[in-house]
């Protein structure tokens, strides 16, 4: 029984991760109807500014962590809000299939500058939140574990919060109904598009930062897999769909860390990817997903 | 003549790669003038008797598994650099053309094509992961040009073809090794057993680790496995615990086992870690920390021992490198460069059937790392060490003789 509980709790830490990346997808998804595949590596520029600002700041404290947490977030907004300024809102009106080549484009530029500016070689992240470990009868619970089911927490609530209680975000969801509408309404899709970005960019480094102090070796290509299971889980929850990205994250997560835990950890990506198929079979606008009937 | 490419140490990876492509690009033009200057000195006189001979090596310096190629790049960069100031080898200067894999799969194959095709090297050092060697060996055993491992481990590499050798111990010693000192020293009797199934090295220690242990009496509580690039083993670790165990061994690279030290010590493991010579990098402190403090492992070498041989390597290692301490994986570069002359000496020529003989025949060759001598499955035959992390810092254990 506390081998279970320890591996639910190991799945939901995990889990936690993959959904602050999911809802990054997710929200551009919502308002664009593209998924930005450059996504992924901005969660990598996010454990990297955390690396370079952790070293800056004392280590093992609240505080500390905080400024690290706060600076990457800043970062990967801006870095986002650039990406899409530059790379995506000249394609706007173009062939949905053109944008996506093009994130794909961005997400390899961003790789690879990575290797050229921080090397190809793992660097170890500073420990900027200070870590023990709580122990209950068998169950362990690493501080690390707790900062991040907490953090990832206040931030989806704090999503949830921007999305439906403030202008913005009505904005945000005015222009995933229908752009042109709402442009007619007085709404400037620039802005809200480039906030959206913004939010979604925070987050991933948020993500970034929470995955970097909890298996402290980055690299330029870490994103590459987190990103894909993150993207997976957006689509499982439902693409568009915010909780659904939440929900998604954490069942992944958690049926990833279950089939590792058990004599079928070789095939654990196809496990989880056959459910995934399988959700999809039999609901394919995923958990949470509305099936929107496209208009021709 | 110096070698084409210095080693990246960790700060100047940024730069070198920055002025990667212009330095392709120069590489290209130089390539282009020395080939027309070839061209014009061969219509001119025959072939100077001083041309370099040329060997290749081919390595990870970049990437996951950099550490072991930047360690075994630097003992072979001063290996030559010796060699040239003493003249070079058959009177003629040894030059030293080597390239990055990146530690990425396929990459090494295509370097070993380049190094035989391109460059008509005489001979190949290198292969650190045996994953590495495994695909550049079958390419080099069609070009007839040997090939010294450094410290690839697994079995199979020297399998591929008369060409292939190795300086190092093979891996059914390790595993060997390993569960005697785990059934010996640590006194366990249920061992965990982590594997990288992606991993050659990993899968065969692993497996000779259970047989042994099982045979000296202990028992394999639990098996767990994981694919390279892998950052969470709570999972496993948490079912391993839970399997009851004293040590848990893991067979794969030292990222990885950094990273399941430090988690091991998060859910509340408490007995002994260990692994094989794929942990034994700076790396393994640095990223573990406190967590791998009293962690063994099983190497080549340590630059502790006493043996004047050993203590005058690491003072000139230290000489050419800023002070930096040899790991033993620069130690069996270092080796695996003096084998390579030492045998050019002996077979008086380039000629690839007679070096290939001679590299063959190498018995007692009192390298670094101890004495080599090359077994008639082209494999090195020497004893292993345990080292310890003490105080953030390797130390010696102890050494197991064959």
């Amino acid at each position: 029984m506390s081998e279970f509980l320890q591996q639910l709790l190991n799945g939901l830490s995990l889990g936690a991760i993959y959904a602050l990346i999911a809802l990054g997808y997710t929200m551009v998804y919502g308002v664009l109807r593209f998924i930005n595949f450059a996504h992924s590596d901005v969660f990598m520029v996010g454990a990297f500014i955390g690396y370079y600002i952790g070293q800056h700041v004392p280590q093992d404290t609240v505080g500390g962590g905080l400024i690290v947490l706060l600076a990457g977030m800043l970062g990967c907004a801006l870095l986002g809000m650039l990406i899409e300024r530059f790379a995506y809102r000249p394609l706007r009106g173009a062939a949905t299939l053109n944008v996506l080549i093009t994130a794909i484009g961005v997400s390899l530029l961003l790789e690879y500058s990575g290797q050229v500016f921080f090397g190809a070689t793992p660097r170890t992240f500073p420990s900027v939140f200070p870590s023990t470990n709580f122990a209950f009868g068998d169950l362990v619970i690493s501080s690390n574990q707790v900062v991040v089911i907490v953090v990832a927490t206040l931030l989806m609530v704090a999503l949830e919060f921007i999305v439906h209680r403030t202008k913005i975000g009505t904005a945000m969801r005015a222009v995933s109904l229908n752009p042109k509408a709402a442009q007619l309404v007085g709404v400037n899709n620039d802005v809200v598009i480039s906030f959206t970005f913004g939010l979604g960019s925070a987050l991933a480094g948020a993500g970034g930062i929470l995955y970097a102090m909890n298996y402290p070796s980055i690299d330029p290509l870490m994103g590459v897999m987190p990103g894909l299971k993150a993207f997976v889980a957006a689509v499982l929850g439902g693409i568009g769909n915010i909780p659904g990205a939440a929900l998604g994250g954490l069942l992944l997560g958690t049926v990833e860390t279950f089939v590792n835990g058990s004599q079928w950890s070789t095939y654990k990506d196809a496990i989880a990817f056959a459910i995934l198929i399988i959700i999809l079979l039999f609901r394919p606008a995923g958990l949470l997903g509305k099936v929107s009937i496209e208009k021709v | 003549m110096m070698p084409r490419s210095a080693v990246p140490t960790n700060s100047v990876i940024a730069r070198s790669a920055a002025t990667k492509q212009s330095s392709w690009i120069a590489t290209a033009r130089f390539a282009h003038l020395a080939m027309t200057i070839c061209v014009m000195a061969a219509l001119a006189a025959p072939a100077h008797a001083a041309d370099p001979i040329k060997v290749g090596q081919y390595g990870a310096f970049s990437g996951k598994e950099a550490s072991f190629g930047t360690a075994a790049h630097k003992g072979v960069i001063l290996a030559f650099e010796e060699a040239n100031a003493a003249g070079g080898v058959l009177g003629r200067p040894v030059e030293l053309v080597s390239e990055d894999n990146q530690s990425k799969a396929g990459e090494s194959a295509t370097i070993a094509k380049k190094l035989a095709y391109r460059d008509k090297v005489v001979a190949v050092l290198g292969g650190n992961p045996s994953s590495n060697s495994l695909e550049a060996a079958p390419v080099l055993q069609n070009a007839k040009i040997p090939m010294i491992a450094i410290s690839s481990t697994n079995p199979k590499v020297t399998e591929m073809g008369t060409y292939i050798f190795r300086v190092c111990f093979i891996d059914p010693f390790q595993g060997a090794v390993l569960a005697k000192f785990a059934r010996d020293s640590l006194h366990a009797s249920r061992a965990g057993v982590i594997t990288s199934v992606n991993n050659a090295y990993s899968v065969g220690i692993s497996k000779v680790f259970r047989e042994k242990f099982t045979a000296a009496g202990g028992v394999v509580a639990i098996e767990q496995k994981h694919s390279e690039g892998d950052k969470d083993f709570r999972a496993q670790l948490t079912a391993i615990k839970a399997a009851g165990v004293d040590v848990i061994f893991h067979s794969s690279n030292y990222t990885e086992g950094a990273l399941i030290c430090i988690q091991a010590r998060q859910l509340g493991f408490t007995g002994p870690l260990f692994g094989g010579d794929a942990w034994e990098a700076p790396q393994l402190i640095e990223i573990g920390g406190a967590a791998v403090e009293g962690t063994y492992y099983s190497t080549h070498g340590s630059p502790e021992s006493t043996a004047p041989e050993v203590q005058n390597f690491v003072k000139k290692f230290r000489a050419r490198w800023d002070g930096e301490t040899p790991d033993s994986i620069a130690a069996l570069g270092y080796d695996a460069a003096l084998l390579l002359f030492d045998s050019l000496k002996r077979a008086g020529t380039t000629d690839s059937v007679k070096l290939r003989d001679a590299i063959a025949a190498t018995t007692d060759f009192p390298g670094v790392t101890g004495h080599i001598t090359i077994d008639k499955d082209r494999n090195a035959t020497k004893s292993a060490v345990i080292l310890t992390v003490k105080n953030g810092k390797f130390a010696y254990v102890e050494t197991v003789a064959p």
